[in-house]
C-alpha cells in the first residue's frame, strides 16, 4: 500500500489555491493548461533577484559566479530527472513550442528533403503540427497522420502501415492535452527506429504525471515546459541525443552560442550553448530547479495514486449526469476529463462554472484536428493535479448540475 | 421615431438592477438569449461570421429607410443574450446614432467580462463590426 499524501499540508504550499473567486472558494481544475506554483518557487525567484542577480557564464565576479552555478544546477537536476546521460544534452528553451520549432528548423531543415515524410498523430496540439507543416511545405515533404479511435487511442497498426524509409521523423505527444490519452511511446519509438526515422516526443502533458527515462525509451528528442511542472512560465526543456544535437546546425545566432566571431567566419559553441543564443531566462530557470526539488520530494507512487483516485471518482460522478458524454475514454489516461453535454455549448458551461469559482478550460484546446475527428466544436476539460481534492470534485459536480439546469 | 439609445441602456440597467445575485442575472441573460429573434438561415453565411476562439457569431445588417437594422446569432447562449441586448440598444437607429453610442450599460449591469474575453467569443469584434456597418451606411 502506497503512502498517502497529506493533501492539506501540500495545499498549504500553494498560496494561489487559498482565495475566493467570484465570492466562492477557488477550485482550480485547469492544471493541463498550467499548474500552480509552490511557494518554494516564488521564494527562489525572489531570492535570486534579491541576492544573486547577474548575467551568467561570462562574468568573473562573485554574483555572476553564483548565478551561473544556480542556473547550471537546474540543468543537472533536469539531467537526473530525465535520466539523461549528460547535462550537455539538456537545452533550455522558452517552452515546448519553442523546443519543437528548434528541432523543426534545425534537424528538420537539415534532414527532411523533397518527397520525404513526417508523421504526426490526430491527437496532437497545434504546436506539434504547425512547425512540421512549415518545414514540410518549405522542403516539399509530406505530413502523414496516425489515426485515433473513437475512444481516443492511437491506431498503432495504422502507424505500422505508414512507416517506410521516406519517413524522417515521427512527432507525437506522450499524453494528449485535449483528452488525456497516454500514448504507447516506447512502441512508437521502436517502430519508427526500425525504418530509420527519428522521434520527437512532446512531453508537455506528461512530465507532471509520469516518469520519463530518455535512455530506457531510446528517445531522440523530448520537449516540455516548466510551467506545466509547477515551475515558472517562459522556460522549456529540449533533450536530444548527443549525435543528433551535434550534427544539427545552430538555430538562432547571437551571444552565448558562439566560440569565436570574426568577419571572415564564426565558429559555434559546444552543446548545450550552441542552442542557447542570448541571455537566457536565468531567474525562471533557477526557480524551476526549486519546482523540481519540490515535486521530486513527494513520493511518486503516492502522487500517482492520488491522481488516479481523483480521475476515477470524477469520472464516475460525471457519468451520472444525464446528457453528459466523456470524450476520450482510453484505458490509459492521466487525470484529465474532457466532456460535452447534449444541446449545451461548452463555452456557456465554462462561463457559469467560473461564476461558481471553478476554473476549467473550454474550447478546442488547440487540437482542432481532433475536434474535427469527433465532429465537435469543442469540449469542457477538467484537469486535475495531486493538490486537488474529492471535496472539490463534489462541489464541481454539484455546480455543474446547477449550471446545466440554468442552460437547459 | 424609436427610443433613444441611452434610454434603452437605462431600461436594461433598471431590469438588471432587480437581481441581487449573479445566478438570477445570468438566468435573465440566458432567457434573453433564448428569446432572441431567430436569424434567417440565408444570413448565416461564411461572409457574415465573426470567428471567436470558442464560438461563432453571425451578424447581418441592412438599411431600412434611414435606420440600420441588425440580425445576429451565436452558438453559445450567453453570447446570444449579450447579442440580444446589443441589438435592442443599437438596431433601428441611424448610422450617426450608432457611431456616437457609448455602450456604458454593459459595465453597469456587470457583464463587461464578456467583452474583455476578446478571443473567446467574438463579441468585441461584433460591436466593431456593427459600427463598421453604420459607417458604411452613413
Amino acid at each position: 500500500m502506497a503512502e498517502k499524501l497529506n493533501i492539506d499540508q501540500i495545499r498549504a504550499d500553494f498560496p494561489v489555491l487559498h482565495q475566493q473567486v467570484n465570492k466562492a472558494p477557488l477550485i482550480y481544475f485547469d492544471n493541463a493548461a498550467t499548474t500552480q506554483k509552490p511557494k518554494a518557487v516564488m521564494d527562489a525567484l525572489t531570492a535570486y533577484y534579491e541576492h544573486d542577480n547577474a548575467n551568467i557564464h561570462r562574468g568573473i565576479h562573485t554574483l555572476a559566479e553564483r548565478a551561473t552555478t544556480a542556473y547550471e544546477l537546474t540543468r543537472k537536476k533536469l539531467a537526473a530527472f530525465l535520466n539523461a546521460p549528460s547535462t550537455d544534452q539538456i537545452i533550455f528553451t522558452s517552452g515546448t513550442t519553442a523546443g519543437i520549432n528548434l528541432v523543426a528548423q534545425t534537424f528538420g531543415r537539415a534532414n527532411v528533403g523533397k518527397g520525404d515524410q513526417i508523421i504526426v498523430s490526430n491527437l496532437e496540439h497545434h504546436s506539434n503540427i504547425v512547425p512540421w507543416q512549415m518545414i514540410a511545405e518549405e522542403k516539399g515533404a509530406e505530413i502523414k497522420v496516425i489515426p485515433v479511435s473513437d475512444q481516443g487511442v492511437l491506431d498503432i497498426e495504422a502507424l505500422k502501415g505508414l512507416l517506410n524509409p521516406k519517413v524522417k521523423l515521427v512527432a507525437v505527444n506522450h499524453v494528449s492535452n485535449a483528452i488525456g490519452t497516454i500514448n504507447p511511446i516506447a512502441e512508437i519509438i521502436s517502430l519508427a527506429h526500425a525504418v530509420g526515422a527519428k522521434v520527437l516526443i512532446d512531453g508537455a502533458q506528461s512530465v507532471a504525471h509520469l516518469a520519463v527515462d530518455v535512455l530506457a525509451l531510446d528517445l531522440d528528442f523530448f520537449v516540455f515546459s516548466a510551467h506545466k511542472l509547477f515551475g515558472p512560465t517562459g522556460v522549456g526543456v529540449l533533450y536530444g541525443k548527443r549525435e543528433l544535437l551535434e550534427a544539427m546546425p545552430p538555430y538562432q545566432g547571437g551571444g552565448e552560442m558562439i566560440k569565436e566571431v570574426s568577419f571572415s567566419g564564426t565558429t559555434y559553441n559546444e552543446l548545450p550553448y550552441k542552442f542557447e543564443a542570448g541571455t537566457p531566462n536565468i531567474a525562471d530557470v533557477i526557480a524551476f530547479g526549486a519546482a523540481l526539488d519540490y515535486v521530486q520530494a513527494i513520493p511518486a507512487e503516492a502522487l500517482a495514486a492520488q491522481e488516479e483516485a481523483l480521475l476515477a471518482y470524477a469520472t464516475e460522478k460525471l457519468q451520472s449526469i444525464p446528457g453528459l458524454k466523456i470524450v476520450g475514454t482510453a484505458p490509459e489516461k492521466i487525470a484529465v476529463i474532457s466532456f460535452v453535454v447534449d444541446g449545451v455549448h461548452p463555452q456557456d458551461i465554462g462561463v457559469l462554472l467560473d461564476k461558481f469559482g471553478i476554473a476549467i478550460r473550454t474550447g478546442h484546446h488547440c487540437a482542432q484536428p481532433l475536434m474535427q475527428r469527433y465532429d465537435l466544436v469543442g469540449t469542457c476539460r477538467a484537469s486535475f493535479s495531486f493538490y486537488n481534492t474529492f471535496v472539490e470534485i463534489d462541489r464541481f459536480v454539484l455546480c455543474l448540475e446547477k449550471t446545466l439546469q440554468m442552460l437547459q | 421615431m424609436g427610443q433613444a439609445i441611452n434610454d434603452i441602456q437605462e431600461e436594461l440597467i433598471e431590469e438588471f438592477g432587480l437581481f441581487d445575485d449573479w445566478a438570477d442575472k445570468y438566468e435573465y441573460l440566458i432567457d434573453l438569449g433564448k428569446k432572441l429573434a431567430p436569424m434567417s438561415d440565408a444570413y448565416k453565411t461564411e461572409e457574415n461570421v465573426i470567428k471567436g476562439c470558442q464560438s461563432r457569431v453571425w451578424l447581418h445588417a441592412e438599411k431600412q429607410g434611414d435606420l440600420v437594422v441588425f440580425q445576429a446569432d451565436s452558438e453559445a447562449i450567453i453570447v446570444k443574450g449579450m447579442i440580444s441586448m446589443l441589438i435592442r440598444v443599437l438596431s433601428n437607429h441611424t448610422p450617426a446614432e450608432i457611431l456616437a453610442a457609448d455602450l456604458y450599460f454593459i459595465d453597469q449591469i456587470g457583464m463587461s467580462q464578456h467583452l474583455a474575453q476578446t478571443r473567446s467569443n467574438g463579441l468585441v469584434s461584433m460591436v466593431k463590426q456593427m459600427q463598421h456597418y453604420a459607417l458604411a451606411f452613413s
